[in-house]
This record gives structure tokens, C-alpha cells and sequence, in this order.
């Protein structure tokens, strides 16, 4: 049974009943879950959580859904690796990889997709839709077919084709708009508004975004049951930024760890960097932009936990990175000749945002830090394909291997 | 009648005009300013608009055009 209680207005506190509802009628602030910690304390221990499956649900009794009704295609519990070869070029002596990338759609967004369809199932939805520039609908496309479910899912037309092959293989019923963002946007604003479907990240928002906390629970297992001393987490809503930091203070209200102490940074693309621009410029009130970033999957213009990444940037003593397209590109590469993990842009733009806060003393070099990479480079091979060094192209004989092997070394020499 | 909620984000050009006044004079909509922050530089209102659709729709396409930006009020909708 879940300890789940209500929803919950963030901003006037207004309590709703645990339905599909996602903005307070009030003031509009946004709503989220909240639970029965007395009872989570009582109940649920380390060992309790070690003996659950190894995906996200067995962190289910910090779910809003019953455990009987969760759709598990195997989300969640990714590795935590210890980073030494990248923590030595970017001089961090206690570095970790949060390796999201190996998720069963390839990207995070199965977390927050698992909790997401389950509770719409639970709430009697037989539609799961979602507008999305490709992450989100491979894996609402994934869960719904698993759950029996109609998945209609909306692209812009412009998507990289593996992304739109990543959905497509689970057959929904696939939507390319025309238009820019902002057209797609108000489009599918407004059909979520019309269709009594479950919009994953919209009427069911508060659902879905749980599910990002799974990641702060994670890491906090993974490190023997305690909280890092940082964190540097791409930001895009910043509902995941903001959800890992809760899922460390839950774990602590229910006496599972100490009170967390981490610091938060985030990461964004200068294409697309309304947080880290307010941040810089010393504001709570982010100015939407419109996205112009090789990082498609962060390029959120208006993001809804914009205000409150900002808080929590302020309240943690975090900072945030702001990465052009060819620092991106250079931060992929480098995570991979490091570390053997291929990340999307998102990933780049973690790695050269921990680059940058590193740089500039943000994080110090004996903190424990976890980077996030949340999605695999496989969909977004057309980020890097003009900047990685050629293969060697020989006849079938000895000879022409030797002098093509001894060319491209002689290069590297020169280089 | 519909009702419509979006957000407005007014651009330092426009911080001394009176749009949304100004809007609700050209269109048959009522405007009801339900939260706002606005300073000398910038700005964003939620406005809930209740008026038949396509009127509506027309004072919305007239607020764009003179440089304020409309957004759903829960942000983006879209994606990664």
C-alpha cells in the first residue's frame, strides 16, 4: 500500500485528493506529492528497501503508487561508477558517474515514466500521451506497450532519427507537428487540456515527477546509505535537479540516512539557459528563451521548476554550468575516452559543466561529487559524427594495415 | 464562453504599457489577473481570459504581436 497522502500546492500548501492534477486552483502553484513519514519511519528500513527488486520499485513505498500496480520493464538500479580517469583530468579526487544511460528506453525518462503510467493505470487511464523531442516518447511509447495501454505521442519534425525510431519499434501512434517549438508547445498545451487522456508531464505531472527521485535513493544506497557531498544534474524543467535533492531528504526523514548536506549544481546549454542565466544574473525570475541547442533534450524555454531550481541553487550553495554547443560535443567525447560511457548531448553538457564548475572552485577537489548522465549517445550520434577521428580504410594485406597504422600514428606524433 | 489560463512575459519595451487594459477594450474578453511579478525590466502575469474561443484566440494573437510572450502557465509542455 502506498504511504502516499495528498497532493500537495507547493506554493499556498492547499491539500487535494491523489488525483490526476497538476496545478493549484488557487494560486497556480504547482502540486506534488507528499506522504505519511511517521508511518514511512516505522516501516520501512535499509533492509526492507535491499531486499526489493533491482529496479526503482524497490523504492516503492516512496512511490505514489501500489506496489501491485506498477508497470516495471526494468527501470532503474544503474550503476553508480567510481570516475577516476575523469576525475583526474578535471582534478576531482572523488568523482562518480550516475550511469542513467543503460535505462530499458536508454534514458532516465523511464523513471519518471514508470511512476507516471502506473498511477494513470491505477486512476482508470487507458490513453498515455506526451509531447516530447524524443527521450520522453521512446519511453511512454515502451511502458505503454507493455501496459496494454494506447500511447499517442507528438515530436516536433525536426528530430534526430533514432529518437524517432526509438518510438516508433513500440508502435504508438506517432504525431510529427509542424512548426516551431513554441507552435508545438501551445498545440499540445491545449490538447492535454482537451483529451481525457493521461498527459504524462502534465495532468499526471505530479506522478511523474517522482519518479526522478529515485535517482537521489540510488546514489544514496549505491554509497553505502549516505547522502554525496555534491551533485551536477543537467537541468531542463529542472523537475529532476530539484526531485534528487528530495529524494535524499525523504530517505532522511524516514531515518534512513543523515540530513543531506549536498550541494546542487546544474548544467545547461547556453542555447537554452534560462535558469543559468537568472542564476548568473543574481535572480529568481528566469526569462523564458527560445532553444537554440544541439542538446535538444534539455532545450525547455519556460521550465516549469525554473523558480524553484533557482531556490535551490541559492538554499544548497550550488552553482550552475552554461556550455556552448562545442564544449557539449568536447564533453561527450571526453566522458567517453575516460570513462567508456557514450552520453547524449544532456551527458556533454553534464561533463562540461562539471568541467567548468571545477574549473572555476565550485566544486572542491575532495568533495564527493555524482555527475548525472541521463541519456545514451546512440540517439543523438549526429552530434558528434563530423567530429570524431576517421577510421583507417585498408586493402585485406599486412602491408597496407602497416602503412595506413603507421600513417595514423604519425598524425597523432605531429598532433 | 471558454476559459483560457497562459502567461504572460512582458519585455522591458512594453513594461510601461497598459496591455492588458488595452486588450480588454479591443476584445470581448474578460481579463482577471490571478498572480503577477513585475519590475522595471521585466515581468509575467497569469491571466485567466474567459470570452468566446476565437476571441480569445484573436486578443492572444494582438498581445503577441505587440511583443509579449504567451506560455502555458505550467511551462513548457514539450519535452526531452
Amino acid at each position: 500500500m502506498s504511504y502516499a497522502t495528498a497532493l500537495r500546492c507547493r506554493e499556498c500548501h492547499r491539500e487535494y485528493p491523489l488525483a490526476a492534477h497538476h496545478v493549484c486552483e488557487f494560486c497556480f502553484g504547482p502540486v506534488e506529492v507528499t506522504y505519511d513519514y511517521d508511518r514511512l519511519r516505522r516501516n520501512v528500513t535499509r533492509e526492507s528497501i535491499e531486499r526489493g527488486p533491482a529496479s526503482l520499485w524497490r523504492y516503492r513505498d516512496f512511490l505514489p503508487v501500489d506496489a501491485d500496480a506498477a508497470i516495471d520493464i526494468g527501470a532503474g538500479y544503474t550503476p553508480l561508477i567510481r570516475a577516476k580517469n575523469l576525475g583526474k583530468a578535471l582534478g576531482l579526487n572523488n568523482l562518480y558517474i550516475k550511469n542513467d544511460t543503460v535505462n530499458p528506453t536508454w534514458s532516465f525518462k523511464d523513471r519518471v515514466v514508470a511512476v507516471a503510467a502506473s498511477r494513470a493505470r491505477e486512476l482508470g487511464f487507458q490513453k498515455l500521451a506526451c509531447a516530447s523531442t524524443g527521450n520522453l516518447a521512446n519511453s511512454v511509447s515502451a511502458h505503454a506497450a507493455a501496459a496494454g495501454m494506447e500511447a499517442v505521442v507528438f515530436i516536433p519534425t525536426n528530430l534526430e532519427l533514432g529518437k524517432v525510431l526509438g518510438s516508433l519499434i513500440y508502435a504508438p501512434t506517432l504525431v510529427k507537428v509542424r512548426g516551431n517549438y513554441d507552435d508545438v508547445n501551445r498545440l499540445c498545451a491545449e490538447l492535454a487540456g482537451q483529451y481525457e487522456w493521461a498527459f504524462v508531464n502534465v495532468n499526471v505531472r505530479p506522478y511523474y515527477s517522482e519518479g526522478s527521485k529515485t535517482l537521489g535513493f540510488e546514489v544514496a544506497e549505491q554509497l553505502g546509505w549516505r547522502a554525496p557531498d555534491h551533485c551536477v544534474v543537467p537541468m531542463a524543467s529542472g523537475s529532476l535537479y530539484v526531485k534528487i535533492r528530495k529524494g535524499l531528504e525523504e530517505l532522511a526523514k524516514a531515518g534512513i540516512i543523515d540530513e543531506p548536506k549536498t550541494r546542487m549544481s546544474g548544467a545547461q546549454a547556453t542555447g537554452c539557459s534560462p535558469i543559468a542565466t537568472a542564476w548568473q544574473e543574481g535572480t529568481l525570475n528566469f526569462r523564458p528563451q527560445k532553444p537554440d541547442t544541439i542538446a535538444k533534450s534539455l532545450a525547455i524555454g519556460n521550465p516549469a521548476d525554473g523558480y524553484y531550481s533557482l531556490v535551490q541553487l541559492r538554499d544548497t550553495n550550488g552553482g550552475c554550468g552554461n556550455v556552448t554547443d562545442e564544449e557539449i560535443i568536447a564533453g561527450m567525447k571526453l566522458l567517453a575516452e575516460t570513462e567508456g560511457i557514450f552520453g547524449e548531448t544532456a551527458g556533454g553538457v553534464t561533463i562540461a559543466s562539471l568541467k567548468q564548475l571545477a574549473e572555476r572552485g565550485t566544486i572542491h577537489p575532495d568533495e564527493l561529487t555524482v555527475a548525472f548522465i541521463t541519456g545514451a549517445g546512440f540517439k543523438t550520434v549526429e552530434a558528434v559524427v563530423d567530429h570524431l577521428q576517421p577510421a583507417l580504410e585498408i586493402d585485406p594485406t599486412i602491408e597496407s594495415f602497416d602503412r595506413a597504422y603507421a600513417a595514423g600514428h604519425l598524425t597523432e606524433a605531429i598532433a | 464562453m471558454s476559459v483560457k489560463r497562459v502567461r504572460f512575459t512582458f519585455p522591458e519595451a512594453l513594461i510601461q504599457e497598459p496591455v492588458i487594459y488595452l486588450m480588454g477594450h479591443e476584445f470581448r474578453v474578460i481579463t482577471n489577473v490571478r498572480m503577477a511579478d513585475v519590475d522595471e525590466k521585466t515581468g509575467w502575469v497569469i491571466l485567466e481570459l474567459e470570452g468566446d474561443a476565437d476571441e480569445i484566440d484573436r486578443s492572444l494573437a494582438w498581445a503577441q504581436a505587440k511583443g509579449v510572450r504567451i506560455d502555458p502557465v505550467t511551462g513548457d509542455v514539450v519535452e526531452g
